[in-house]
């Protein structure tokens, strides 16, 4: 195990401080998220409300907490959903080749095409929005990425001669992916995930802070920024803080996983 | 000019259609998940059977979806992509009410945007490594991993409520002159440049650390050459190609700042549109706009790839 630097392990604080936060959220919430707590609406921080209270007067603590379950756990969902798809079909491309490969490399590309939020948009005007179709859009528009990336990675290792040798020896696809590809590309694929996480909430929190993703009285990031913004005009904490914890979730993840790569990279020279 | 260049050049023009044709299917396939029918679903739960009956067929909803598609990719090609469900009025004149604006939004974008990246992506690939670098690129990271609305926000709340330097609404009706519209367009413009120079400066780096890291770019710096003469003379001719590819990849980043960036300060362009159409899901709106948008993006990949092809000096012999 690599030592990690001082950002690195700052990072991870951060990212495992919020996932504490989304699973404890119900226990360490000072107030119940939908409680009317106070008749003064966007006020400012204090000692009673640490981040202040909303637009109806509810505690932002508590609101931002909870919030912190439908960003982190959907994101985490539909990038997982994302990853299994894409590597699943790249390793079948990448190890059988021929028409599969053609056909799902050609249709995933021109699915890359199309921008995220678009595609989003998209769906979402014909199906409506609620989680189970959050989750699956946000999985399927980024399952072309992780597709393209492993198909890769397992292209060129599919060229080793351990998997000559294995196939020689007359052994199956499924064995060739499961015991000689895949445990190889593992690191690759760990810094995709964390790269295609950070996508999938800038999606997900852009949907919401246009009144398309997760709708009210459910409130991830993206719609607290929403249901406050009118308080940006003076500069009301509710609006800040909800994008700031996006922002510090994402730069963490981002600083991870460039930690990561770079650690990759020095060992490729040794 | 030549016979090697024009086969590559009709290979990608060839390939871009397909892309197209594909994206198209997929955008009404996208459209048409809905379960049930859109024409109850529009007439509401009163409606009368005779009702339901004659808009389906006005819609084309009694032919096979198969045939509506290409009724549907027929209408986009001829220029007529139908009628808002909403309004009763043609996508076309909607869309050409919006697009004026959203060019403008776009050209003045692309002029901030384009040179400040292509400098600070040169720039950082010359001195790759040093402090400067490091810098741009934590800021970069910062800039490209925190939401859009983010930035609009945070420069809403310096610049137009705390200074009092810029107007925080981004349109106002009426004529106004140039320095006026500057001042209105430039919160908006500064979010999508922020978020463009972040994208294009960090593939313009990429795309030129790779020709700097080959071998005879080493020739050169062993020969003596400079930084400066490095860079213009020997790397940036083979670069180019992948340097306006990255240009055009970003766009497809640009675009979600677009959508947000139009939505936050009310901006009557293209993108709101599309939003304001799927809150109302006025469906041949949605579709008339994705298909807008993919296909202008698509149109730059492809005119970057020709560039990239004309500007490759292997392919200039002969």
């Amino acid at each position: 195990m690599r030592r990690l630097s001082p950002i690195s392990m700052a990072a991870l604080a951060v990212v495992v401080a919020w996932a504490l936060a989304a699973v404890l959220a119900p226990w360490i919430a000072p107030f119940p998220p939908g409680r009317i707590v106070t008749r003064d609406s966007l006020a400012d921080l204090s000692f009673r409300f640490p981040l202040g209270t909303d637009y109806l007067g509810r505690d932002m603590l508590s609101r931002v907490l909870f919030g912190a379950r439908y960003t982190l756990g959907i994101a985490a969902l539909s990038t997982s959903l994302a990853c299994l798809m894409g590597v699943t079909l790249g390793l079948t491309a990448a190890a059988r080749g021929g028409w599969f490969d053609m056909a799902a490399s050609r249709i995933l590309d021109a699915m890359i095409s199309v921008p995220s939020l678009l595609a989003a948009l998209v769906v979402v005007s014909s199906l409506g929005s609620s989680i189970p179709v959050l989750i699956a859009v946000a999985a399927v528009i980024y399952t072309p990425g992780a597709y393209r990336l492993s198909r890769a990675i397992a292209v060129n290792i599919n060229a080793m001669d351990f998997v000559a040798v294995a196939r020689a020896r007359g052994e199956g696809t499924l064995y060739l992916i499961a015991a000689e590809i895949l445990p190889n590309m593992i690191l690759p694929v760990l810094t995709d995930f964390g790269l295609r996480f950070v996508f999938v909430v800038l999606l997900l929190t852009g949907m919401s802070f246009l009144g398309l993703g997760i709708q009210p009285p459910n409130a991830d990031w993206g719609t607290l920024v929403r249901e406050n913004v009118e308080g940006l005009s003076f500069g009301a904490p509710a609006v800040i803080t909800p994008a700031l914890a996006i922002a510090t979730l994402t730069i963490a993840v981002n600083a991870l996983i460039d930690s990561v790569a770079t650690g990759r990279r020095d060992d490729d020279i040794r | 000019m030549n016979a090697a260049m024009l086969r590559l050049i009709a290979l990608r023009l060839a390939l871009g259609a397909l892309t197209l044709f594909i994206v198209a299917a997929l955008v009404f396939t996208a459209t048409e998940l809905l379960p049930g029918d859109v024409a109850e679903a529009l007439l509401g739960q009163s409606a009368t059977p005779a009702a339901v009956a004659g808009l389906r067929a006005a819609l084309h909803l009694d032919q096979p979806s198969w045939w509506r598609f290409c009724l549907w990719l027929g209408g986009l090609l001829g220029g007529d992509p139908g009628v808002s469900l909403v309004n009763r009025l043609p996508v076309v004149v909607l869309i050409g009410n919006r697009l004026p604006n959203s060019l403008k939004l776009a050209s003045i974008t692309a002029s901030v945007t384009v040179p400040l990246a292509l400098l600070l992506g040169i720039t950082t690939a010359m001195w790759r490594g040093s402090r400067y670098d490091r810098m741009v690129g934590m800021a970069i990271i910062g800039i490209v991993s925190v939401p859009e609305f983010l930035i609009a926000s945070l420069a809403v709340l310096v610049f137009a409520v705390k200074l009092r330097w810029l107007p925080a609404l981004a349109f106002r009706a009426g004529p106004q002159d140039f320095w006026a519209m500057m001042r209105l367009l430039a919160i908006p413009v500064g979010t999508l440049a922020l978020v463009g120079i972040g994208q294009m400066s960090r593939m313009t780096r990429a795309a030129l650390v790779t020709v700097l890291e080959s071998s005879y770019v080493e020739m050169a710096r062993l020969k003596g050459a400079g930084p400066l003469r490095i860079v213009l003379i020997h790397a940036l001719p083979n670069a180019l190609g992948p340097i306006v590819n990255a240009i055009a990849l970003s766009t497809s980043f640009l675009l979600g700042g677009v959508i947000i960036v139009e939505t936050i300060f009310n901006y009557p362009g293209l993108a709101k549109l599309m939003v304001d159409a799927v809150s109302t899901r006025d469906l041949p709106l949605v579709q008339a706009c994705a298909m807008l948008f993919c296909a202008a993006y698509l149109a730059l990949v492809l005119v970057a790839d020709v560039v990239a092809i004309l500007s490759n000096p292997r392919l200039r012999q002969r």
